[in-house]
């Protein structure tokens, strides 16, 4: 619970905060298999999870995430691991902790369930709070520092979620973000929604942060965090993936390295941004590059 | 206006009682089936997908005018049935080994059905063997394959590979699409065609079949 308050203040006394990079891209690297339950890792090779987190923290991340992105019962029951649900979660907040002791807060990853809600779709909100609530107990019970809605599509479900997280746990931060996509006229998510109307659905829902994850790379998110800054007076928090992955004779790599993220760091505090991470195709040269802008820009500061 | 251009526009809204309703009018007029589902509801569905190639309209929308659709379909498909009316072509479609994402593959199937092919929907994480054997069983002139990780995106190859081993190039054709999928991957993988996205797939599903 202090640890809690603390992290929000800081935000508040405008500390930039840096979050860590990649896991599901990492993981691949590490020989997840497509077609594997990336949470299942949690249960069959924790060291790994370790190692990863490890390799974060070192890169001086002050946040570190869970391996519970896809851990609703919904999601898993996609592998038949529903009644995991519980295990998972918790030992994966479990791990996280014995890497991140004091030194960094444990954010609790939560992805969207992959289910549209009626009436466009044919779910209904209520198997959806389920679900949330299900993984949120599991989660909450090994006690996080943060509760981090990502990748989320429809604005929707994140309210879902946040009011899920905050109906059991009315301290802990949520922190929720959207994943936008670009077009002639402006940023939508994939139900439609624009930025103003997504930021105040969130706010009004419960959000402590809000901001954009995953994405078009670093660019975009540049032009979403400043729209989000006009929009909200809450903390940001952008998580860019390194671009769009191009593919050269078969092999996959991430066209943003870790120079550009530090060249466009910098535009990122500028535009009000106050936690700093990586999505998909970063890693911990990426976190690194920016956590040396933030100490960079703290010394400053204190000059 | 128009009887036809007024079913259009219900389902262009999602109104799925006034398509029901438009329809069995249409029909009691008289009006030949085939030309009900070309100016109706086809009309209706290729005018919300380029609004939604155009960010105009979004996934909500193309999700209610399919409900409308499938809604003017239903005292509709028996009379087709009845005139022998041919689809457009046949595209067995499925999101690719590995992979749980439906949503992009769903819109691509209610969008190609929209504009008048006959799909068969292979679900989730499809094996290349189920993709190659589904089309051949089915007599499918398309594959259309859906991938949201990077990680599923190589599975495409396999599935490309495959059909080069059973000799079926000419026969059927295949399509690539999904969030990482890009232009160049296609054209490396030694798919037939690229569709940007789920409105795109049926252009180029039309071009690839000579529709277009």
């Amino acid at each position: 619970m202090r640890r809690m308050s603390v992290l929000l203040d800081r935000l508040k006394r405008r500390e930039i905060l840096v979050a860590d990079g990649a896991l599901g891209t990492m993981l691949m690297g590490e020989g997840l298999q497509a077609g594997d339950c990336p949470e299942a890792i949690v249960l069959s090779r924790p060291k790994l999870l370790l190692e990863i987190c490890d390799l974060y923290l070192q890169a001086g991340a002050d946040i570190l995430q869970t391996n519970t992105f896809g851990g609703s019962p919904l999601k898993l029951a996609e592998y038949g691991l529903q009644d995991q649900c519980e295990t998972i979660n918790r030992r994966a907040v479990e791990l996280v902790r014995e890497v991140a002791g004091t030194k960094a807060y444990v954010s609790a990853s939560i992805g969207p369930t992959g289910k549209i809600l009626q009436p466009y779709g044919d779910t209904a909100p209520a198997e959806v709070e389920q679900a949330f609530e299900r993984q949120l107990k599991a989660i909450l019970s090994a006690g996080p520092d943060l509760i981090c809605i990502e990748t989320m599509m429809d604005n929707q479900e994140a309210e879902i979620a946040i009011r899920t997280s905050k109906k059991l746990a009315p301290q802990t931060p949520v922190m929720a973000t959207v994943t936008f996509e670009d077009s002639a006229r402006g940023f939508f998510t994939m139900m439609g929604t624009d930025i103003r109307h997504v930021a105040s659905s969130l706010s009004a829902a419960g959000a402590d942060i809000v901001g954009s994850n995953c994405g078009n790379g670093l660019e975009k998110m540049l032009r979403i965090a400043r729209e989000l800054r006009n929009c909200t007076e809450l903390p940001l928090a952008i998580q860019s993936n390194a671009g769009m992955p191009i593919s050269q004779k078969g092999k996959l790599s991430y066209p943003e390295t870790p120079e550009f993220f530090k060249k466009h760091v910098p535009e990122l505090i500028h535009a009000g941004v106050s936690i700093i991470g990586g999505c998909c195709g970063t890693t911990p040269a990426h976190i690194q590059a920016i956590k040396e802008i933030v100490l960079a820009r703290a010394r400053k500061v204190t000059e | 206006m128009e009887l036809l251009t007024q079913i259009s526009e219900a389902l262009q809204q999602g109104n799925e009682e006034l398509v029901h309703q438009g329809t069995q009018q249409a029909i009691a007029e008289k009006i030949p089936p085939k030309k009900i589902l070309d100016d109706g509801l086809i009309a209706g569905m290729n005018a919300i997908g380029e609004r939604f190639g155009r960010h105009e309209v979004f996934l909500p929308d193309v999700l209610m005018a399919a409900k409308a659709m499938v809604k003017g379909m239903e005292p509709l498909k028996p009379l087709l049935i009845r005139d022998d009316v041919p689809s457009l072509g046949k595209v067995v479609i499925g999101t690719v080994q590995g992979d749980l994402h439906d949503i992009g593959k769903n819109l691509v199937g209610i969008m190609l059905k929209g504009a008048g092919f006959e799909v068969v929907d292979l679900g989730k994480s499809v094996s290349p063997e189920k993709f190659i054997d589904a089309a051949v069983n089915e007599n499918a002139e398309i594959i259309g394959m859906s991938a949201l990780l990077t990680t599923t995106m190589s599975v495409m190859k396999k599935v490309t590979e495959l059909r080069k081993q059973k000799n079926l190039q000419g026969k059927i054709k295949i399509v690539v699409g999904g969030a990482p999928v890009t232009k160049e991957f296609a054209t490396e993988i030694g798919a037939d065609g690229y569709a940007f996205d789920a409105a795109n797939s049926v252009a180029c599903v039309k071009q690839l079949m000579g529709h277009a």
